[in-house]
């Protein structure tokens, strides 16, 4: 984590298309350490695929991602980053627990303990339920427990307020929030009005690209 | 070393989802025995044929079942996100995938070796040719499941890839068949096998090492 506090993605010229539909082009923006991006636009505009081109899980049509003033790939940029998609990435016949072990056995052990994770988005007490058995929200919080005990410096999320009620998206925005103000930074899409007065939100509209 | 816990996790979660899924899992083995006993039911009263189409049936039954498995590698993953953590994952995602293709054989393929022996009697195979039934079986049914996951990678992001996975599949599947079933046909006629046997540790050694990489990938290009 020494580089944390200077950690910086920039990304350059970045352009895709969709089944011969330009998304977007000549995409330039930079985030820092302390700061959290906000995708905005349309259904349809892109706002997945541009995380999921972030994320590595899509390649881009031109464009470079540069970490910590790197190429992605040639930086510690995978193992920095964590994704929550839309799909959750939860096994729904293992419990809670068994969920949360397996992915910090595929990652890098991080900030906070399971028990702690669990605890703070409100999931204390579900452990040794199977993941069918809960709700579309605790589903979603689960998934972003997983952001918790896991190392990471840049949190990609997609959508990572649907399904959440009112105090379910305080809990998340407080986290983020926390995240960043640890040096951490989040790029993020969202139809939910964000209302984090102090974060250092950018923001970047898609629609505008075309 | 995270990277052999990684992968002992996955195997480790891979047979508890089979186990809380056992029905469906079961299903492959279930098939094997089915074909297996229909034989001596639409052959009739005639041992001498049996005994000697044993190892084909066998073997048929076997390949045809892995092939019913194969499937379940990588579906569920695909759909409920998982295997997007998995590629996400800072650990080389060939041992990742290479721990899945282990639990996907100990929970498809190691059954099979099970039951075999027990089916082989039921068909009259010779007591002499039991061995190396069991040796094709232990030195084939991992290839089956090596060469099957680069084919279901490839596969797993088409709505309909069923087809498109025999076509792609067999094939390849044809080479282990001809030598695993010729094996116990000489072993049951007391010839010597070393040879058939062999070749399939070659083929079983060469898939280790060659097949998680293109699965690997494959994943990728699915994915994207």
């Amino acid at each position: 984590m020494e580089n944390v506090q200077h950690a910086t993605l920039e990304v350059r010229d970045l352009s895709c298309f969709r089944d011969e539909r330009l998304l977007f082009s000549a995409l330039n923006f930079e985030v820092e350490a302390g700061q959290s991006l906000l995708l905005e636009g349309a259904n349809g505009s892109g706002k997945t695929t541009l995380l999921r081109i972030l994320c590595g899980l899509r390649e881009a049509d031109s464009g470079r991602i540069i970490w910590c003033g790197q190429p992605a790939e040639a930086s510690n940029y995978y193992r920095d980053m964590a994704y929550v998609g839309h799909a959750d990435g939860t096994k729904k016949e293992l419990t809670v627990l068994e969920n949360l072990k397996f992915a910090l056995a595929l990652g890098v052990p991080g900030k906070y303990q399971i028990d702690q994770a669990l605890d703070k988005v409100k999931l204390a007490g579900f452990d040794d339920n199977p993941v069918h058995t809960l709700s579309a929200g605790q589903k979603r919080r689960l998934s972003l427990a997983r952001l918790l005990i896991t190392q990471n410096v840049l949190w990609i999320l997609d959508e990572p307020f649907t399904s959440l009620d009112k105090q379910g998206i305080a809990l998340i925005e407080s986290l983020i929030t926390d995240h960043i103000s640890h040096g951490g930074m989040a790029v993020l899409t969202s139809h939910h009005d964000l209302r984090m007065a102090d974060l250092n939100l950018k923001r970047i509209h898609l629609q505008a690209c075309h | 070393m995270p990277l052999i816990r990684a992968f002992l996790a996955i195997i480790r979660r891979d047979l508890l989802l089979a186990f809380r899924r056992r029905a469906e899992m079961a299903n492959p083995l279930f098939f094997f025995v089915l074909v297996v006993t229909l034989f001596p039911l639409a052959i009739g009263a005639q041992p001498n044929l049996l005994q000697a189409m044993a190892p084909g049936v066998i073997w048929v039954s076997a390949l045809l079942a892995t092939l019913l498995s194969l499937d379940s590698l990588f579906r569920s993953d695909f759909e409920d996100g998982s295997l997007e953590q998995m590629l996400l994952s800072p650990h080389a995602l060939s041992v990742l995938v290479l721990g899945k293709i282990v639990a996907h054989w100990l929970v498809s393929g190691l059954p099979l070796l099970l039951v075999a022996p027990l089916l082989a009697l039921f068909l009259g195979l010779p007591e002499q040719a039991m061995g190396t039934l069991w040796l094709t079986l232990i030195l084939a049914t991992p290839l089956l499941s090596l060469i099957g996951a680069i084919g279901v990678a490839l596969t797993v992001g088409l709505r309909r890839g069923g087809m498109l996975l025999s076509l792609l599949v067999l094939p390849l599947y044809v080479p282990v068949l001809i030598f695993a079933s010729g094996a116990v046909d000489r072993a049951a006629g007391g010839l010597p096998v070393g040879a058939q046997l062999n070749i399939l540790l070659a083929m079983l050694l060469a898939a280790l090492a060659l097949a998680p990489l293109p699965t690997s990938i494959a994943l990728k290009m699915s994915v994207n």
